[in-house]
């Protein structure tokens, strides 16, 4: 391996694309789970029914702090048809506390799959009943009696450590969860070199998720003589959820037995429901029954996985007076919730991204976690990175708007450039690979920014300010774990792995077996498109089982569907196994034609042949049959089983912790985004007219599975920016708890989009490709940068928040010198 | 507080079957279609009727089955996704839909399929912001809608725009 010069990162060594004749990757293949799909014959986690099954409803706090001073099940167990309940006190004395992923002091809390003497959010589960019908566990909830003595809540976070707010978690010592001072470069020289600095004061993203339509769900069985647990579930990484829950409930993993068809999309926010099947899990062993769990609407939106709200404090920006970016310098404050379930790993996952797209070398960010009376946060699609490549964003445009500079202009002046790829960041990651400037060329085409002048003109004489804005984004994606060592050093995961196996069975089927759990990525059909190139048959031959079951030997300690890997760690999986799986053909092959040499033989319409003689042919069936029923006389010394794993493990070294410095991520797609809107000045209401995504994940192997990741993306984030936000009054009321109150995007919302596409594959892939789906929250900055050029002259109040409903940009543009985010410029 | 629900009789036809049942008064028409007839291709994915996934044909009429009682259903005549596809034949909605994208995880599927029949019954040849009226009833997470417009205007028979 090859640093490059300058650099102590080890550089992942170049894959050589070795290219079978390629008939299905890079085709948008229609994809094999549709079929059921439309049907209705998917098989979604509440639809999985058991004879005698209980209905799990949990009872939830209403208080967003408060000692549970007692608790009364005895009338509820009392109806006719409850099977029985389950609480917090229980839960302490049957199992441990969940491990904590954080050092002190958040380390030190106690986590539960219940609350336990206290509650701390408003929503949290405090009591489970159990009862014959879904109907008749709400009736029973209502007979719970909990006595509560409230406490104050801590809503703000930048308010949680002042000495006069009540502490959440007695055990830390206060509300701090954790904090780490990082920083690269050099930062004084940066700001000596400087002509300007730009200070901003604060900047804002808030709290929304991804609300997939399929809320969190289990139906859980135990198996009494074997003290096993079957957890059909669509918790989406079983790997981690094993993790949590094996020493929580004093038990191996192997006894947790994950099992998931079909998911209703999961964008990382059904990666932490480990304390809900944990519940599940002992009402099962208790009652002996199994037992079912389907949370409500309501439930998910008051519990499960917010998105990281983050604050950005007193940040400083070295900039040239041509508008090159030297440094900066922030202090980011990330609210975590009442819990850490995932959490701090927040902490460090945004340092996958530090630089963002630019070339700036010199930056300090201490990051600061404290915890609230809210929702816990968890991973949401783009995780930790949106919030920080927001912050990138914001800058730049803050920069271009304060120097008047275009902000076009600015990010080319400051792009990496795709010259200078593989491109070592000043934190030792490693960008694959990439083209910026052209990305932006084909979005600010699209989109006709030379012709925007016009437009401004034609949309004020309507009495409508236009604005155009760019969103450059990044999708981190192949995690190394061993980042979670910058959290807490004393942790020993580092590296990642997914796993795939793939079998010729008896009558010559090809069965494909994934660690993952994908919950619409169309994995089914991109495996198959993989293994038919190998294996040189047709698509439709191959059978990749429909979802996860961790029984299967596929599944690895770090599978799941999260942080987009797939198209790297399960499609490198695929094709390692099929690989393997090509060979053994070969070469029983070659044993039965007598010894003809593997070089001779070729795999080709479903059958492995010798090339020179094409009649020689041994079809795929006769080899499953020959191996799996009909193996007599066989050479002794042929070992081949035509049934072949393969762990895919990506090139990763442990990072410098002291320095934190080292590769946190091994791909980097990249978006690109420019959206055009047209504000009502007396109103703030505005729309969308026009808007560009140009994405690049490497090579793509079914553009069309492709692109509909990036609309997903695209549509997310701009329900994001204009209206979904999980807000909290001062008591800790969650005020959006359903959809009436949390507007997601409808059809109509939808503003027209046009795509393009750039391919730059990836040096350090088996298949060339990246992980891709985030999307890095580029509709979300894009919108921002557009609302700040509209603020150009009228008012040039700052963008200071990611949340920006009409009522936002009415005030922004009417009350200008209220807004928040201070912005000054000092000539250095 | 009660510990014995009400039962009463009754009796629908789902996608040609007749079904007698009796239900609770005040189970919801989607968990009797789900819970108790094990048609689980229709969905849930709200408690407020915003999301449209559990939306069925009643008597012809589009209706989101988790804002009517099973009860209210006694007599009706009701179509739900299990119904569209004529054996292993699908209808040309839902081939469009696989055609072109408009479904990642399938979840919100259903709903749409039933709003976007019951469009194309009353409309065979939609413009597409009635085609987003149509189904401005329904909640999709995955897609951002533009491939599902797409699938229902090739359906209608109208080309790519």
């Amino acid at each position: 391996m090859t640093p490059p010069s300058g650099s102590t990162t080890v550089v992942p060594e170049r894959v050589e694309i070795q290219a079978p004749k390629e008939q299905y990757k890079g085709q948008s293949v229609p994809r094999k789970e549709d079929r059921r799909l439309v049907q209705g014959e998917g098989v979604f986690v509440d639809d999985v029914k058991r004879h005698g099954m209980g209905y799990i409803f949990f009872v939830r706090s209403p208080y967003a702090h408060a000692h549970i001073t007692s608790i009364d099940v005895s009338k509820a167990e009392a109806l006719n048809g409850v099977y029985g309940t389950l609480t917090g006190e229980e839960v302490a004395s049957l199992t441990d506390p969940f491990f904590q992923i954080a050092s002190v002091p958040g380390g030190k809390i106690k986590d539960y799959a219940l609350a336990v003497g206290k509650v701390r959010y408003v929503g949290e589960a405090v009591v489970a009943v159990v009862a014959e019908t879904r109907e008749l566990a709400r009736d029973a909830s209502e007979l719970v009696e909990i006595e509560y003595d409230p406490l104050d809540a801590v809503t703000d976070a930048r308010h949680a450590q002042e000495p006069s707010k009540p502490v959440l978690h007695e055990e830390a010592g206060g509300n701090l969860m954790w904090e780490g001072v990082y920083e690269w470069g050099d930062l004084d020289a940066a700001f000596a070199e400087a002509d300007k600095i730009v200070k901003i004061d604060e900047l804002h993203f808030h709290r929304f998720n991804s609300t997939p339509l399929e809320t969190d769900g289990a139906l859980v069985e135990f198996n009494r003589g074997i003290g096993q647990w079957t957890i059909h579930t669509n918790n989406q990484f079983p790997g981690f959820a094993a993790i949590m829950m094996g020493p929580a409930l004093r038990t191996g993993i192997d006894r947790l037995r994950f099992v998931t068809q079909d998911i209703g999309g999961g964008f990382g926010n059904k990666i932490t429901t480990h304390p809900q099947l944990v519940a599940c899990c002992l009402l099962a062993r208790k009652l002996n029954r199994p037992v079912q769990w389907t949370e409500w609407r309501t439930d998910f939106h008051m519990s499960m996985s917010h998105g990281n709200e983050r604050w950005f404090h007193d940040t400083e920006v070295a900039v040239k007076a041509d508008g090159t970016l030297l440094g900066f310098r922030t202090k980011a404050l990330d609210d975590a919730g009442a819990w850490l379930r995932y959490e701090p790993l927040g902490g460090v996952i945004w340092a996958q991204v530090t630089p963002g797209m630019y070339r700036w070398r010199h930056i300090r960010l201490e990051f600061t976690q404290v915890a609230t009376n809210k929702a816990p946060v968890s991973p949401n699609r783009g995780y930790s990175r949106m919030q920080h490549l927001w912050f990138t964003e914001r800058v730049i445009d803050i920069v271009a708007h304060e120097l008047d500079l275009d902000p076009i202009e600015v990010r080319k002046r400051n792009y990496i450039r795709a010259d200078e790829m593989p491109y070592e960041t000043p934190n030792g990651c490693v960008y694959d690979s990439g083209d910026y400037a052209r990305m932006l060329d084909v979005a600010t085409e699209l989109i006709g920014w030379d012709g925007l002048a016009a437009r401004r003109k034609d949309a004020e004489s309507r009495g409508k300010l236009l604005g155009a804005g760019i969103g450059s984004t990044l999708d981190s994606g192949t995690n190394n774990f061993a980042q979670s060592r910058m959290i807490n050093p004393e942790l020993q995961f580092s590296g990642n792995n997914e796993v795939a196996t793939v079998k010729l069975d008896i009558f010559g089927e090809i069965v494909v077996t994934l660690g993952t759990t994908p919950q619409g990525q169309g994995h089914e059909t991109t495996a198959a498109q993989v293994v038919a190139d190998i294996l040189a048959c047709s698509v439709d031959d191959v059978h990749v089982r429909a979802g996860h079951d961790s029984y299967w030997n596929s599944h690895a300690g770090f599978s799941g569907t999260y942080a987009s890997q797939f198209a790297v760690t399960g499609l490198s999986a695929v094709k390692g196994a099929t690989d393997m799986l090509a060979e053994q053909i070969k070469r029983l092959a070659s044993a039965v034609f007598g010894g003809v040499p593997l070089e001779a033989l070729e795999l080709a319409e479903g059958t492995v042949r010798i090339k020179e003689n094409p009649e020689a042919a041994l079809p795929f069936m006769a080899c499953g049959a020959i191996i799996n029923a009909n193996n007599a006389g066989l050479p002794e010394d042929l070992d081949v089983t035509l049934n072949c794993r393969y762990v895919y493990r990506p090139p990763f070294e442990l990072p410098d912790i002291e320095r934190k410095f080292g590769n946190l991520t091994l791909t980097y797609a990249s978006q690109v985004h420019a959206a055009v809107i047209e504000i009502d000045p007396e109103t703030g209401y505005y729309e969308i007219v026009d808007y560009a995504a140009v994405d690049d994940c490497g090579k793509r192997i079914n553009p069309q599975i492709v692109e509909g990741q990036v609309m997903g993306a695209t549509a997310q984030a701009l329900g994001g920016v204009m209206h979904e936000i999980f807000e909290y009054d001062e008591d800790g009321n969650l005020l959006t708890p359903n959809f009436y109150d949390y507007h997601v995007p409808h059809a109509l919302d939808m503003p027209p989009l046009k795509t393009g596409n750039v391919e730059s594959p990836s040096p350090f892939t088996p298949l060339g490709t990246k992980g891709m789906g985030e999307g890095g929250g580029a509709g979300i900055h894009a919108v921002c940068a557009a609302i700040q050029d509209a603020l150009r002259g009228h008012g040039d109040a700052i963008v200071w928040d990611s949340s920006n409903p009409y009522r936002r940009v009415w005030e922004m543009l009417a009350q200008p010198e209220q807004a928040g985010g201070r912005v000054e410029v000092v000539e250095a | 507080m009660s510990t014995v629900a009400s039962s009463n009789p009754i009796t629908v036809t789902i996608n040609g079957t007749v079904y007698e049942r009796e239900v609770e008064a005040r189970k919801l028409l989607i968990h009797f279609i789900r819970d108790d007839l094990d048609l689980t291709g229709s969905h849930i994915g709200c408690d407020t009727g915003n999301c449209g996934a559990c939306s069925v044909l009643v008597n012809g009429t589009l209706l989101k089955s988790c804002m009517m009682l099973a009860v209210q259903a006694d007599g009706a005549t009701i179509e739900t996704v299990e119904g569209l596809a004529d054996g292993d034949e699908l209808t040309t909605l839902q081939q469009a839909f696989s055609d072109h994208h408009a479904l990642q995880c399938g979840y919100c599927t259903p709903g749409m399929l039933m709003s976007a029949t019951a469009l194309l019954r009353s409309n065979p040849s939609p413009t597409d912001e009635e085609i987003k009226k149509g189904l401005q009833g329904n909640i999709c997470r995955c897609t951002g809608y533009w491939n599902i417009i797409d699938a229902v205007r090739a359906a209608s028979g109208q080309g790519a725009k």
